[in-house]
């Protein structure tokens, strides 16, 4: 039987095996280690999420813990990575973008355009995101399609254990800056992962299910929603396709629009806010160009426009989840002229 | 502690140190003067921000720099490229937006870069390289090559969370990082003297950790003495210098600023203060040059301007193929 591991421990594999693989992958971030200068462990944490528990000691001084102070420490691993080194740097939540973007978005991102070509950043930002730990405004949005608008950026939001190491690997060793978006609500999910070191392509989208009636395409933790709707469908007979891009910058627009070509119809789940989010962006791309093929409105699942709920009761409300994938799905299947 | 520096009493440089500074102070002047005169000819798109005025801190600093260490500059870049090595020529046409230019036209006056000469870039964000120096400095200590990184920032950027955040990192991490906080006395239009809620930004230095000296900026002996005591230092593992340069810039903060807000400092710092002038007073009256060698810079700099400009205009401007490419390195 094959062996199975929790996301966490799938991201720390990754992480061990590219640190063994090149000495000049680095990873820094706010206790990384844990307890830096303080008089007890000084490998207490392991990071927030222990994602990077144990590498401390593994790999002496390339697990550096930082100051609470991502301005300067994001961009110390984009100036690192433009002298040779692969840092990962965990910017532990990505609401906490709000006081480092400019090194994301104004530095990094544009380094290789802007200066003709010449520049290689290969940066990665690991980062949580994502609803469902009663974690408030400021500790819980979905805030990938913003970094998914910027040219220069690579934008991952993996879906399970195995997607999150062969993810992650890649982005380690792709030469762009990338910002890997991992799901708080997924750090315990466990799944089939191989021992060995193996890696994912960006771009690439993923089948999860197969399907004639409808194309479901979900991100990041929405892939198994949209997996479970399906399965809810399969047994009333509604067969979805279900794709999880993987990446959403670049975004596999070939497989969406083979899938739809085939279905005919298009369900979009995306746990970020409506407008201008990933379900926006691939209903455009589907209207634009497999127009002909459609044999219904599109339906988009997302958040609401509002920041995130504090209240269990409402934070329920606000994160899509299968009933509401399996609604539109109907909907959709159902509708006609 | 903050300490200020006397000049020195005399420079380590031998004559053919003496002379390569003078010429890239010279170059950056001439190429300055120069942008200053075409672009009121409306040839040169953009914001334009020159650097005439502030050659000794540039030359001062990167005259101890080599292909180990990284510097990151400010919106008033050219002269910083200039000194770190990359080539004129190929920077007029940048200014010039032509396919030849550093950056094949993408960049621009703000984002002239040459990673290959550890030049990370002009940076039309105010502070945005002080992290970037950290990230420099940090490649340097783990590849434990002896390299530093040196961050050019202005007198606003002192005031920036990024930078200040940088000084403390430096601190935290024992960085080989310099930070020159090049006070020319205006951030845009307000003066540092208003906006910089303490006597000097050297006088923070104490607040992260680390040395920090004032120097007269129109003085390329008192800024390379700073910078070398500050560099050596960094490179044998002593962690980071904030360097507070002061002068004033010649010109206004952009090219078309008329410069209301000042009263005359230029003239009389172009008049008495000017870092060629004092140079060349200096090592001709002390006989380290003959006053013909640098006559002879002068005709060599003056050359290679006017070919920089003549090519630039000439050169061809990218094109439609040009818009798309070089986002990624694969995608």
């Amino acid at each position: 039987m094959a062996r199975t591991i929790s996301y966490r421990e799938a991201l720390n594999e990754a992480l061990r095996q590219e640190m063994h693989r090149d000495s000049s992958v680095i990873v820094m971030g706010e206790d990384n280690a844990g307890g830096a200068g303080a008089p007890g462990a000084d490998d207490a944490w392991g990071g927030v999420l222990g994602v990077t528990k144990g590498l401390y000691h593994e790999f002496p001084g390339r697990v550096l813990d930082t100051p609470i102070s991502e301005s300067a420490f994001v961009g110390a691993a984009i100036g690192a990575a433009t002298r040779g080194m692969r840092p990962v740097a965990e910017l532990m939540f990505i609401d906490f973008m709000g006081v480092c973007f400019d090194q994301i978005f104004n530095q990094a991102a544009k380094f290789r355009y802007m200066f003709g070509g010449k520049a290689v950043t290969p940066v990665v930002i690991r980062t949580m995101y994502g609803a469902g730990l009663r974690a408030a405004a400021q500790h819980s949005q979905s805030l990938y399609p913003i970094f998914t608008t910027v040219p220069g950026l690579k934008v991952v939001v993996p879906s399970s254990p195995y997607e999150a190491k062969g993810l992650l690997a890649q982005a380690i060793r792709d030469d762009d800056p990338v910002i890997f978006c991992e799901h708080k609500a997924m750090y315990d999910a466990v799944g089939e992962v191989p021992e060995e070191s193996y890696t994912i392509p960006f771009g690439e989208a993923n089948i999860v299910r197969e399907g004639e009636d409808v194309t479901i395409v979900a991100f990041g933790r929405m892939v198994s929603v949209a997996a479970q709707a399906a399965d809810e469908l399969a047994a009333s007979g509604v067969q979805a396709d279900v794709l999880d891009p993987r990446t959403t910058s670049p975004l596999d627009t070939e497989s969406i629009l083979e899938s739809v070509e085939n279905t005919g119809r298009l369900v979009v789940v995306d746990e970020a806010t409506p407008r201008c989010n990933l379900a926006t962006d691939v209903a455009a791309l589907v209207a634009k160009e497999a127009f002909g093929a459609l044999r219904a409105p599109i339906e988009m699942v997302t958040a609401p426009h509002t920041p995130v709920p504090f209240s269990d009761a409402l934070e329920d409300l606000y994160i899509p989840d299968a009933q509401r994938v399996v609604n539109a799905t109907k909907s959709v299947v159902q509708w006609q002229r | 502690m903050t300490e200020t520096l006397s000049t020195p009493a005399a420079g380590e440089l031998n004559a053919e140190g003496l002379l390569d500074a003078y010429r890239t102070m010279r170059t950056i002047r001439v190429f300055e003067e120069r942008v200053h005169d075409e672009f009121a000819t409306g040839e040169i798109p953009g914001f334009v921000h020159l650097y005439a005025g502030e050659e000794a801190s540039a030359t001062g600093v990167c005259s101890h720099l080599d292909a180990r260490d990284s510097i990151a500059s400010t919106h008033r870049g050219h002269g910083h490229c200039i000194a770190k090595g990359v080539d004129p020529v190929e920077m007029m046409a940048e200014i010039y937006g032509k396919r030849t230019g550093s950056c094949h036209g993408k960049g621009g006056s703000m984002h002239i870069a040459d990673l290959s000469k550890g030049m990370l870039g002009a940076n039309g964000i105010v502070g945005g390289g002080p992290p970037l120096i950290c990230g420099t400095a940090l490649a340097a200590k783990q590849q434990n090559n002896g390299g530093v990184g040196v961050a050019f920032f202005g007198d606003g950027a002192s005031n920036q969370g990024t930078t200040l955040e940088s000084l403390n990192l430096a601190s935290v991490w024992n960085l080989p990082a310099i930070f020159v906080a090049e006070n020319n006395g205006y951030a845009e239009a307000t003066a540092s003297t208003w906006s910089v809620a303490a006597d000097n930004i050297a006088d923070r230095a104490a607040g992260f950790g680390m040395p920090g000296v004032i120097v007269d900026g129109f003085d390329f002996f008192a800024v390379h003495e700073a910078a070398g005591e500050a560099i050596s230092r960094a490179r044998e593992g002593g962690g980071p210098t904030l360097i507070e340069v002061k002068f004033t810039r010649y010109f206004g903060h952009f090219e078309g600023d008329q410069q209301a807000y000042r009263a005359d400092e230029v003239a009389n710092a172009r008049d008495k203060l000017d870092c060629l002038k004092r140079f060349r007073a200096r090592v001709t009256e002390s006989g380290q040059l003959e006053s013909s060698a640098l006559d002879t810079v002068d005709s060599e700099v003056a050359a290679l301007i006017e070919s920089a400009v003549t090519e630039a205009k000439a050169a061809p401007k990218p094109t439609g193929v040009d818009l798309e490419t070089d986002v990624y390195v694969s995608y």
